[in-house]
């Protein structure tokens, strides 16, 4: 019998359309195997075993009555736990929302329900969404499926971790500095982060709101781009959401799997290699720019100086909105209230709450933020990040006048072991290297597996950058990459995975 | 480039209520010195005459159709209140003994 878990979520759907297996079989197999693996992972923080069967009954209902699915109906999708549900907790990870139960449902949420796509739950990540590994969320660590003493990137390493141990067949992520790429990258998975404004905000818990965007995660291209074009589109919900029609992500998928690209220029980022980039890592990277060629693309190497400023812009940017956005978690209207015994007031027990509330992480960010904006040092350091978004993007569009993408490494190491960084924010900010540019422009980009590393055979990421509302580009290279890497390893490179052991 | 003491740390803890341990404020100081010290190099960048971006897609005056919408309810506004009475937030005393 076919382990439904292993196939596609576009199997997945084929098959409860066609009547093969029932929504409802597709997605007790995945309750199952969340049951048999994840007390190792540790992807989720909440499974809503109930709700997903409830979920599918309704799709398995709607064929039964002969009413068209939607393309993902029936298929188990894994949500990460910084979008609000209704009817399950939002904790963002931090021990300030334990046990929060919002009023209402996210954009993304709803669009998820109404095409028939079945949330299992909610995916861990690092506190509201900061970090590079998913070690600062509150609820303890995610676990690397290839390496279980190895972090499965983050912030999203709980919906990578998800993917790659085939416990759902789709995820969704937020990248804010590279938090849906990067954990992509280091498990062997596909994400994608949106043009800005591509995906509504809305009931998304704010991190750093001018950077921010969900997207799609998936095992495969063709997967992330209808996951892609459920969750895309104008919200009025979000004022930064963008009222133009979402890039035809799936005809790209489509055309990219016949594995041609002539005529495609890709230009290769020159300051994203040399020192601090592993071995491997570059070493996949230049196979993968190789594969590019042979399949009819024209590669030019480029030059963006002002890149390498981005990660220093990035840490006055992001902590200054942190500091700001997470304001509001101050005991008075949910989550967690410390110390109001009576005598204290409120002052008092909003800072008793906000420092047993709030992890290492975050505190770092909210007093760094809170620093960048103080009087006295706001033009010389958030003010002057900002003219660095400025150059940033006028890089990119100068890129892009003479090539179509560019590509880069994802993150300039593989999957780093559990505890090595972090205790050290700055070596762990590195991960997000060269993944940041892409969120300070605010443009389309993605991660897609090329390979793994000589020295430790765990998955290496090509990043693949479109201009902004170009996001089809990274879908017709990813699927071509795809399509030209299974032929030559003669299957997908999750495959090569070691399986992970089965709790009866 | 100005450096992050640990007093300045503890006012910056203060100003953001965040109530810090003595030894998690010496821990804290020392990693925000270090990382305000490599974030100082955006002014490495010669910027004078470069527009500042606050916003990665410039959009302006963004409103919505005026139509009657419904909004939450009360009850679910106040579901998930640490302290909830009479329909409205409880929250301890604003003011400060010395008021």
């Amino acid at each position: 019998m076919t382990d439904l878990t292993r196939l596609t979520a576009a199997e997945l759907a084929a098959t409860v359309a066609s009547g093969e297996s029932s929504a409802v079989e597709v997605t007790q197999a995945h309750l199952d195997r969340i049951a048999a693996v994840d007390t190792a992972v540790h992807a989720f923080l909440h499974v809503e075993a109930d709700g997903a069967l409830a979920a599918a009954k309704a799709v398995d209902e709607r064929r039964a009555r002969g009413e068209p699915l939607s393309p993902l109906a029936g298929v188990p999708l894994a949500l990460k736990d910084v979008f609000t549900t209704a009817d399950m907790p939002t904790t963002c990870g931090s021990k300030i929302l334990d046990g929060w139960r919002p009023p209402y449902d996210a954009t993304v949420t709803r669009l998820l329900r109404e095409a028939g796509i079945v949330i299992l739950g909610k995916t861990n990540l690092d506190e509201f969404a900061m970090g590079s590994s998913t070690e600062n969320s509150a609820f303890g660590p995610t676990h690397n499926p290839w390496d279980l003493g190895r972090i499965p990137g983050g912030s999203g390493g709980g919906s990578s971790a998800a993917l790659a141990s085939y416990q759902a067949a789709l995820a969704i992520g937020t990248d804010t500095g590279g938090s849906i790429r990067q954990p992509a990258a280091v498990t062997g998975t596909v994400g994608v982060k949106p043009t800005y404004g591509g995906v509504s905000r809305y009931g998304l818990v704010a991190c750093a709101s001018s950077l921010d965007q969900g997207g799609p995660c998936a095992r495969t291209v063709l997967d992330a781009a209808l996951l892609h074009e459920v969750i895309a589109g104008h919200d009025p919900m979000d004022a930064t959401s963008i009222d133009r029609p979402v890039p035809a992500v799936v005809a790209a998928a489509r055309r990219g799997a016949g594995g041609d690209l002539a005529g495609l220029r890709i230009g290769i980022v020159r300051e994203f290699a040399g020192e601090g980039y592993q071995a491997g890592v570059l070493a996949r990277f230049r196979g993968a720019v190789e594969l590019l060629d042979e399949l009819g693309a024209e590669v030019a190497e480029v030059s963006c100086p002002s890149f390498t400023y981005g990660l220093p812009a990035y840490y006055l940017i992001l902590p200054s909105e942190v500091s700001s956005n997470l304001a509001r978690f101050d005991g008075m209207r949910y989550g967690l209230r410390v110390g109001d015994e009576g005598a204290r007031s409120a002052e008092e027990v909003m800072s008793l709450t906000r420092g047993k509330g709030f992890g290492a992480e975050a505190k770092r960010r909210i007093m760094l933020g809170t620093y960048a904006l103080s009087s006295g040092y706001y033009e010389a350091y958030y003010g002057q990040a900002q003219k660095v978004r400025t150059l940033i993007s006028r890089d990119f569009e100068r890129a892009f006048q003479t090539v179509d993408v560019l590509v880069s490494p994802t993150t300039p190491t593989t999957a780093f072991p559990i505890g090595e960084r972090a205790d050290d924010p700055l070596a762990m900010y590195m991960a997000d290297l060269c993944t940041i540019p892409s969120n300070l422009a605010g443009n389309a980009a993605a991660s897609f597996p090329c390979g793994l590393a000589d020295e430790d055979g765990l998955p290496v990421g090509l990043q693949v950058m479109a201009p902004v509302l170009a996001d089809d580009r990274l879908y017709l290279v990813g699927a071509a990459l795809e399509h030209a890497v299974v032929e030559r390893w003669g299957g997908p490179l999750l495959s090569r995975a070691p399986e992970l052991e089965v709790v009866a | 480039m100005p450096t992050i003491s640990r007093e300045e740390a503890a006012h910056l803890a203060r100003l953001a209520r965040l109530e810090l341990a003595p030894d998690e404020l010496d821990h804290l100081a020392g990693q925000l010195d270090a990382i305000a010290g490599y974030v100082a190099r955006v002014s490495e960048v010669a910027a004078e005459d470069i527009p500042p971006t606050s916003h990665p897609l410039p959009l302006t005056n963004v409103f919505r159709d005026d139509e009657l919408k419904p909004g939450l309810e009360a009850q679910a506004g106040l579901a998930a209140a640490p302290e909830a009475e009479d329909g409205r937030f409880r929250v301890p005393r604003i003011l400060g003994e010395e008021a």
